[in-house]
């Protein structure tokens, strides 16, 4: 392992109050890959992902960027850095147009660009995820997984060295959902490193090299997909028979 | 010491005019802007009653309250829950209440300019002096910070120990957790507003009986209320006493040695530490 | 292309009404032109202001303490700094005020910023006028000048046209892109690699900035500049209630406020001075009740109406032109 991993999280914790979200949770990316997060509802999975992203900041612990710290950092700085990410329930910026968009993520991420060269650049993206042409539309007025697209276009649009996606399969319909899957097969085929948090196992099971399983705030087990989800402790956990 | 026990006089009213604006901020979640113009209508009301039928301000506190608390329901009722309705999110109802209780701010302010003109007003009531540890403090001054410390304990007593109370400090947590556990959010916002209303014209009562007044000195409390309640923490009764006291004490503070021209940089001062080391407030748990 | 034609009559149709209002001068310099000071005052402080207030949603108050610090900068060194750099250090004290302001409070929620400039101006107040008791001479400043009432309404549209350039300019930059991401979703503009509290504090300052020469040009007409009058805070409420019945979300909003209500102020306070104050209310009022959107707002939506009717496609070339 002499390759630095893309993003590491060491002994993170997050306490609201007296409520463990994120208990001492330790794991690493390497590189390219595509890392699979997933657990029970309540797990603290999001929360895990809101400590990479910067959204909170953990009590105790740290997460480094390419060996970089970056927890602690304000959300603007990380996401400078090189962390892009779309949301749980999708944020589209309702008054600007779906080009414009893509161009928040162009004109303020990781790869800042300016003028015409970001708009190529935004307009390219929006026909990478699907959505060729539709640069003027107003976002609201678009499908709930055509608004997931742009979402994901923005986030790309800095080109990110991490990507964060919270149950971007969520709310959609199976072709929709086969769609989806592709999109994220070829994100991984570039390249990108790749963090997901998903409920969808068929997605996990058909794209992840590796996953992670919290339970309770607490990392239950990581490794090979087929071997964490065969896994006693983690089909415990997804039954109900701890205290979940 | 002579400025330790004037701090601690002045503050009993300050604290009045901030509990009544926590209420209606923490509960109600109206940032009500003309909170102390309700303070102002109150001197009005009182000095009117106590010159025209020379009865005793603490015995007009019986029909002031009451009023307040009318007049408060009826500007909530009529003004406010049209725009809490239409509020598509809390930082919508901010400046809408903002804007609205300003607009109030000038017609009630200009009504009383047009009832008893720009002058300044006050009246002698128990204008004698007081002895506390060997110092003579206004008889008045000290009549007041009791009854004010009388309605602060009354109001402590309501919201903890009844069950209209438990209510409105579930409101103030959480409006939404409380509608499903079969409060009725709108009528406690309303009530809490009226009462809010009503402790500030309380504290407006008192005030007149040491203070020299006019018609338009509404916003200077108003801005002192606001500190006191981002002090104590919004909606925290015990944090907005504590807060008060602090004010109390820091004005006088400045006033008696720096300059009595300073006290709102005083006021200020407070409020920067407040913001850069506590915006949560005095009692306050950081969040996130 | 029909949006670089449009774009063309409207810069010229603008230059056109600068031209005439520049010319004022020459018709009128007595009751006409000392009310087009005051509209051209107001004119420029509402854009300034909106320039803030307009994106962040933010109701500052902190006018009349910018507008009394340039003021003052006037005061304090007419005898031994020109003008025209009293002008610009006006502008540069207002924006290390509004820096500091910003620094203190747009971190946090935006109630904090409107407790903290509702009471901005009487601060600044209280510490000019103890500065002065205790370390010069006297409480006010003579400000002697051979500037005429002309001569302030001519600096007075020239930083008018200097404000709608910088909105134009700042509309166009990143700092305006991040504004309209920050006025969409402030967590997604965090995510998306923007200091949202130095874009905004940077706007505040320019804003300010702004406020603060007008504060420096007015200081010539005053003649003697004392705290109550320069620190007035009914300044900041008016032009707070001006802006809005404009409508702050166009950088022209403000202007159509601005001339209606500063004619119907002037006239009110002249026949009667004691409703000044019922007249403000009774605008705050018809903001938030009948016009959240301002008089602009109005327009606009009739316009769609009409629109719509002829060819329904309409509304979404308006969007983007």
């Amino acid at each position: 392992m002499s390759v630095q991993p893309a993003i590491s999280v060491t002994q993170a914790r997050k306490a609201f109050g007296g409520l463990l979200a994120v208990n001492d949770v330790s794991f690493e990316v390497a590189p390219g890959e595509l890392l699979g997060l997933i657990g029970p509802n309540g797990s603290g999975k999001t929360t895990m992902l809101n400590l990479i992203s910067g959204a909170l900041k953990p009590t105790s612990g740290s997460i480094a960027l390419g060996g970089q710290t970056i927890s602690g950092l304000p959300a603007h700085r990380i996401a400078r850095a090189g962390i892009a990410r779309t949301f749980q329930l999708v944020r589209i910026l309702p008054s600007l147009s779906a080009e414009e968009n893509v161009l928040a993520g162009a004109v303020f991420g990781h790869m800042r660009q300016w003028g015409g060269e970001a708009r190529r650049a935004a307009r390219d993206l929006l026909a990478r995820v699907g959505l060729g042409g539709l640069g003027a539309t107003p976002p609201s007025a678009m499908t709930y997984i055509d608004q997931k697209r742009l979402e994901l276009a923005r986030a790309l649009a800095g080109n990110p060295r991490v990507l964060l996606l919270d149950e971007w399969l969520a709310g959609l319909n199976p072709s929709e959902l086969k769609t989806g899957i592709n999109l994220i097969a070829e994100l991984r085929a570039e390249g990108r490193t790749i963090i997901m948090v998903e409920h969808v196992m068929d997605a996990i099971r058909s794209l992840c090299d590796r996953c992670v399983v919290m339970s309770s705030g607490a990392l239950i087990a990581q490794g090979r997909v087929e071997d964490v989800l065969s896994d006693p402790e983690v089909v415990r956990a997804y039954l109900g028979g701890g205290d979940a | 010491m002579e400025i330790i026990v004037t701090g601690v006089l002045l503050s009993g009213t300050y604290a009045l005019i901030a509990l009544g604006l926590t209420l209606q901020y923490g509960v109600a979640r109206i940032m009500n802007l003309a909170n102390g113009e309700t303070l102002v209508a109150a001197c009005f009301a009182a000095f009117w009653i106590y010159t025209a039928t020379q009865v005793n301000p603490l015995f007009a506190l019986v029909a002031v309250m009451p009023a307040a608390f009318a007049l408060n329901w009826a500007i909530y009722s009529l003004l406010l829950r049209p725009l809490v309705r239409r509020a598509k999110n809390r930082g919508m109802l901010e400046v809408d209440s903002i804007l609205a209780t300003f607009g109030l701010l000038f017609i009630l302010q200009g009504l009383m300019q047009l009832g008893f003109g720009g002058g300044y007003y006050s009246y002698t009531f128990l204008a004698v002096p007081f002895t506390i540890l060997g110092s003579p403090f206004g008889l008045n001054r000290v009549v007041a910070f009791i009854a004010a410390a009388v309605i602060a304990v009354a109001l402590y007593l309501f919201l903890n120990r009844t069950r209209q109370g438990t209510a409105i400090r579930a409101v103030a947590v959480d409006p939404v957790a409380a509608g499903l556990s079969a409060i009725n959010v709108d009528r406690a916002s309303a009530f809490a507003f009226a009462l809010g209303g009503a402790l500030t014209a309380a504290g407006g009562t008192l005030l007149s009986t040491f203070y020299t007044f006019d018609a338009s000195m509404g916003v200077v409390f108003t801005m002192k209320a606001l500190i006191i309640v981002i002090m104590g923490g919004v909606g925290d009764v015990r944090g907005a006493v504590v807060a008060a006291l602090l004010l109390g004490l820091a004005e006088t503070t400045v006033a008696s040695l720096i300059d009595p021209g300073l006290t709102l940089a005083a006021t200020y001062f407070l409020f920067v530490l407040t913001l850069l080391f506590r915006p949560q407030g005095i009692f306050g748990r950081s969040t996130a | 292309m029909s949006a670089f034609s449009g774009r063309e009559i409207r810069v010229f149709l603008a230059a056109a009404a600068l031209a005439l209002a520049a010319a004022l001068p020459l018709a009128d310099q007595g009751y006409y032109l000392s009310l087009a000071v005051n509209v051209a005052m107001y004119a420029v402080l509402c854009t300034a202001w909106a320039l803030f207030s307009g994106p962040t949603h933010y109701i500052s108050l902190a006018t009349a303490a910018f507008f009394g610090l340039g003021a003052y900068t006037v005061g304090l060194g007419i005898d031994t700094v020109p003008f025209a750099a009293l002008i610009a250090i006006a502008g540069l004290v207002s924006a290390i005020v509004a820096a500091l302001v910003g620094l203190a409070t747009l971190r946090l929620s935006g109630v904090y910023f409107v407790i903290f400039t509702l009471g901005l101006a009487e601060l600044t107040r209280q510490v000019v006028t103890w500065l002065q008791t205790n370390f010069t001479t006297g409480v006010g400043l003579y400000v002697f000048t051979d500037l005429a009432e002309r001569h302030i309404y001519w600096m007075l549209l020239a930083l008018g046209a200097a404000v709608y350039l910088s909105g134009w300019l700042i509309a166009r930059s990143r700092l305006g892109f991040a504004m309209r991401i920050i006025g969409n979703d402030e967590t997604v503009a965090a995510h998306v690699g923007i200091d949202t509290a130095v874009s905004k504090v940077l706007l505040f300052m320019i804003s300010g900035a702004f406020i603060g020469m007008v504060g420096a040009i007015l200081a010539p007409r005053f003649a003697y500049i004392e705290p109550p009058a320069a620190f007035n805070p009914m300044i900041s409420f008016q032009v707070v209630i001006m802006a809005l019945l404009g409508g702050s979300q166009r950088l022209w909003g403000p202007l159509v406020g601005v001339i209606p209500f500063t004619i119907l102020f002037d006239f009110v306070s002249g026949q009667f001075p004691n409703h000044t104050n019922l007249m403000i209310g009774a605008a705050f009022m018809l903001v938030v009740y009948f016009i959240p959107n301002g008089i602009v707002g109005v327009m606009e939506r009739l316009r769609l109406r009409l629109g719509l009717r002829k060819t329904p496609s309409a509304s979404g070339q308006e969007k983007a032109a």
